[in-house]
């Protein structure tokens, strides 16, 4: 409890701290987005025709989209022929030993404590990082191998696994599923690709780290995780970005596939660089993640932290399609000065007997605003469906906002859904509580905070969580008064 | 919020009828109404009839309703009938000051000025716009939000006539004023109605409003009702809807409540083809109260649609919303409620309910209640349910001896009145119990005491 208390006043009295900027040689192409750039990109990767073909696909429908207005935000307009949509350490080469991998690179991610150096292997994670979308290096490789897992960049998937690629690209996440889906799937640089085959419960937890570092550049990564037949996987999602003045543009897809009886659990800690006090700069992040039970009593839990982020617009999703299926959705949003926040996900119940739980707590302090917005839809045929959200905002300061926004659809008769939802601000009396007893008020809420978020903090992986109480009094830092 | 237009035509349509019958509107109506209807009407082609993909209309579809074609009655025509002999109310001991509406045009039976207290104004909105136009200058037009929703702009380009009523300061109207808007036309017809309740400070009045079709054509209507409530007064007011399986209704109530004030709604949908029910309480003045409740017991391929939003715009207010909806057959049932508390509405209480009953597999519910807060020192929550009745709750009635069937009506009867007993007119509150009792038991096969049986 000690140590926990010191590491806390330890990170409150930093700002954000992976603000960084490492001067690493990069490969940009002109700003600008036509076909012509797709066409270069899928070149510049020695991408197979049917990603070609996907790609121009997905432009062609995102020209005839419009950008969506219904979120709870204000998003001021993006220029998308403004950004680059390709950038890549320069120094691309294989690399076989972390020997070989550029110096400043590796600097990059000590600070960023990713534990990629041999002797953090012991920590037992295995990791792909992605730095400006592009995947570095993937450690642990042949111990997966063994097993027969595969995971890789998905630039290498594509090289030497196009058949599974081709098969489950789009499932989840279609082409024209939304605007920023499409505009994902046409110039996607990389991305990680994970495939577990039958039977096999992968023994270590798999990671990415995304970041983004040279300046306007969009990053645009897209993960695809297989979960065959009787598998298990946990997944692993970390970000991080150097503090720019200009805001960044962040648009990634994720999709899951788990088959009969195969289970993926998939934490995220979100933290992009979420603009200074006064609200400049920071990413925009609008990600689309989805998961598809296509098995029977299969099951996808999706965990975040979101912390980071100006502007985040992210629903991770479950369909239930098969029989016996569950989802489940635990999230903590923080937002704080000028952040803004619209997440929360979908349950689509097709499959009998599908379960879900949704478990979302908003925070939100400063002038932010911080949205909950949910989809519960119960199809006729899903029946004994089940469905539980609980959705509680904890309001910090007069000038910030936590709204609500579930849509519940319900269309049979055997299936109970339920959803409630409570806002609150701390109580005056848990503070003077903590204040008289000598704790301070800054970390007397950093506690009741990390208490209230406790039901989510709970489902992530032991790494994770204690990085997610960092973050947490990190954000919440300058909030209090 | 946006609302997209990929109805051209049906909009087109009627942005046409109307630019045909502008002039004529415009030469038959007096100056107050005429002001409105060139922005009104500029709204309406700007967002068009709305559609599904209209987040504010996503759960009701408008678009077979307005495919059709329709009679407009833009002129008053005389009534070949004494309204008395083809509709009674059937409410018993119920003791009313008694107003017409026919088609959207205010009849007035008999001479009710002696009966209501002076000074209190129940009249014609026509009439009242020419003979005094200044009751309604500060008023109309000044809640329903043209550019907001296109049904409100359609309504305020097409409005002639509805009701008017006016309460003076301190007055008490001591029994209730019915208000019954039929509908009765030879061929489909479509109906605008606008009305405006003025209630000053410190007065108190009760409105019953019952909605009801007279015969079997198909019947567009759109009204707009607009309710301000002074310092410290008190208004009641209930709706009956009970309309045929062929009438489309959409019904905008929007409320405006000064400091001290306070509302009660009563929404009681027992019969329609498709009703969708606008409702905007706005609480403007401190330690103002709403109540908002409302029901719906819906059969066959019926569809309603209850659409909520409360406006907490000043410290110390109180809210409850309480809606349920029991839904059988085929029938469809769409709840969307939104608290909004602004900035600096400290101290509000506000909070809201929605449960619902699916009896058979191919009713659907969709409900989305939303909370929007932007003050910290507040008390919100909003629950919904959607479910069956508590399994626990049957056998404990069960295990005292009373069998399944009854058990079942019981609870059904207590869920439905959790939302009746607040009607604070006996003689309504038992009739409507009594009429849900029958409902349930399946004694009234459909509606009571109807004539023709709209079974299509």
């Amino acid at each position: 409890m000690e140590e926990q208390d010191k590491l806390l006043h330890e990170v409150t009295q930093r700002e954000y701290q992976f603000g960084f900027y490492s001067d690493i040689e990069t490969e940009i192409i002109d700003k600008g987005l036509n076909e012509e750039v797709i066409r270069i990109i899928s070149a510049k990767k020695n991408e197979p025709e049917f990603m070609l073909e996907f790609r121009l696909n997905a432009y062609r429908r995102w020209l005839k989209m419009d950008m969506p207005d219904w979120a709870y935000l204000k998003i001021p307009p993006i220029d998308f022929q403004a950004i680059s949509y390709y950038a890549a350490p320069k120094k691309k080469p294989q690399y076989d030993s972390l020997d070989e991998v550029d110096p400043e690179l590796l600097e990059t991610f000590n600070k960023l404590g990713i534990p990629l150096e041999e002797q953090k292997h012991l920590a037992g994670v295995a990791v792909d990082a992605v730095i400006d979308s592009v995947s570095v290096k993937t450690t642990f490789k042949e111990t997966l191998a063994e097993k027969g897992i595969i995971f890789c960049s998905f630039s290498e998937a594509l090289q030497e696994h196009p058949d599974l690629v081709k098969k489950y690209i789009g499932m989840a996440v279609p082409v024209g599923d939304n605007y920023f889906a499409a505009l994902n799937s046409a110039v996607f640089s990389d991305g990680s690709f994970c495939y577990i085959p039958k039977g096999v419960r992968c023994p270590m937890e798999l990671s990415t780290y995304f970041r983004i570092n040279a300046a306007n550049t969009g990053q645009f990564e897209r993960t695809l995780i297989i979960a065959d037949e009787d598998s298990y996987v946990s997944y692993l999602e970390g970000c991080t970005a150097p503090m720019r003045d200009e805001n960044q543009l962040h648009a990634a897809v994720v999709e899951i596939i788990a088959l009969d009886r195969a289970e993926v659990k998939y934490s995220t800690v979100q933290n992009w660089y979420p603009g200074d006090k006064e609200g400049k700069g920071g990413i925009y992040n609008f990600v689309t993640k989805r998961g598809i039970c296509r098995g029977v009593s299969s099951k996808i839990s999706w965990t975040q932290v979101e912390t980071g982020s100006a502007i985040t617009w992210k629903y991770p999703s479950c369909i239930l399609m098969g029989d016996n299926s569950v989802g489940e959705f635990y999230s903590v949003a923080l937002t704080n000065h000028h952040q803004q926040a619209d997440t929360g996900t979908k349950m689509i119940h097709i499959g009998k007997n599908t379960k879900s739980t949704i478990v979302s707590k908003g925070i939100s302090a400063g002038v932010s605003d911080n949205s909950y917005r949910g989809l519960v839809k119960v199809l006729p045929g899903a029946i004994n469906s089940r469905n539980f959200s609980q959705c509680d905002s904890l309001l910090m300061g007069d000038k910030c906002g936590a709204h609500t926004f579930p849509y519940i659809e319900v269309g049979n008769k055997s299936s109970i859904v339920e959803h409630e939802a409570t806002t609150s601000k701390i109580g005056e009396d848990q503070i003077f509580y903590c204040n008289q007893r000598g704790i301070s008020t800054e970390d007397a809420i950093g506690m009741i905070v990390n208490g209230y978020a406790r039901e989510v903090l709970n489902k992530l992986p032991m790494e994770f969580a204690v990085e997610a109480q960092k973050l947490l009094a990190i954000s919440l830092e300058g909030s209090v008064g | 919020m946006s609302v997209t237009t990929d109805n051209n035509d049906l909009s087109l349509r009627m942005a046409g009828h109307f630019r045909d019958i502008e002039p004529g509107l415009a030469k038959g109506s007096p100056e107050i109404l005429n002001t409105h209807r060139k922005k009104a009407f500029r709204d309406f082609v700007a967002q068009g009839i709305p559609t599904r993909k209209s987040e504010n209309y996503k759960y009701t579809n408008l678009q077979p309703a307005f495919s059709r074609e329709y009679q407009f009655l833009h002129e008053k025509t005389e009534k070949e009938f004494h309204l008395e002999e083809v509709f009674k109310c059937d409410v018993p001991q119920l003791d009313t000051h008694l107003v017409t509406i026919l088609n959207g045009w205010f009849y007035q039976e008999a001479d009710i000025k002696g009966i209501l207290p002076e000074n209190v104004i129940l009249e014609s909105l026509e009439k009242v716009a020419v003979m005094k136009p200044e009751l309604l200058k500060v008023h109309y037009g000044q809640l329903a939000d043209t550019e907001a929703d296109p049904m409100v702009a359609l309504n305020t380009a097409f409005a002639r006539d509805g009701y008017f009523l006016r309460v003076p300061k301190n007055t008490k109207v001591e029994s209730p004023i019915q208000i019954i808007s039929l509908l009765q036309s030879d061929c489909d017809t479509y109906v605008t109605q606008r009305n405006l309740i003025v209630v000053e400070p410190g007065a108190e009045v009760t409105l019953i409003l019952c909605d009801h079709t007279l015969n079997l054509h198909n019947y567009l209507s759109n009204s707009v009702t607009e309710i301000f409530v002074g310092e410290n007064a008190v208004v009641n007011y209930y709706t009956v809807q009970n309309q045929h399986n062929n009438a489309t209704a959409v019904n905008s109530v929007y409320v405006h409540q000064e400091q001290n004030s306070q509302a009660n709604t009563n929404t009681i949908t027992l019969h329609g083809g498709l009703v969708r029910n606008n409702l905007k309480v706005i609480l403007a003045g401190e330690n103002g109260e709403a109540n908002v409740y409302g029901m719906a017991f819906l059969d066959r391929k019926q569809h309603v649609d209850n659409f909520t939003q409360l406006v907490h715009a000043m410290p110390h207010c109180q809210s409850n919303q309480l809606y349920k909806h029991i839904l059988d057959d085929e029938s469809t049932g769409a709840f969307s409620g939104r608290i909004n508390v602004k900035r600096d509405a400290q101290k509000t209480n506000a909070f809201q309910r929605n449960n619902n009953l699916l009896l058979t597999d191919k009713a659907q519910m969709q409900t989305k209640p939303q909370l929007i807060i932007e003050a910290d020192d507040v008390k919100c929550s909003h629950g919904a349910t959607i479910g069956q009745i508590d399994e626990d709750a049957l056998f404990y009635l069960r295990s005292r001896g009373i069998e399944e069937k009854q058990a079942r009506l019981m609870m059904m009867n207590a869920f439905s009145y959790e939302v009746v007993q607040n009607i604070k007119v006996e003689p309504l509150r038992d009739r409507i119990d009594e009429l849900i009792e029958k409902r349930l038991r399946g004694d009234v096969a459909r509606c009571h005491e109807c004539a023709y049986q709209c079974d299509c």
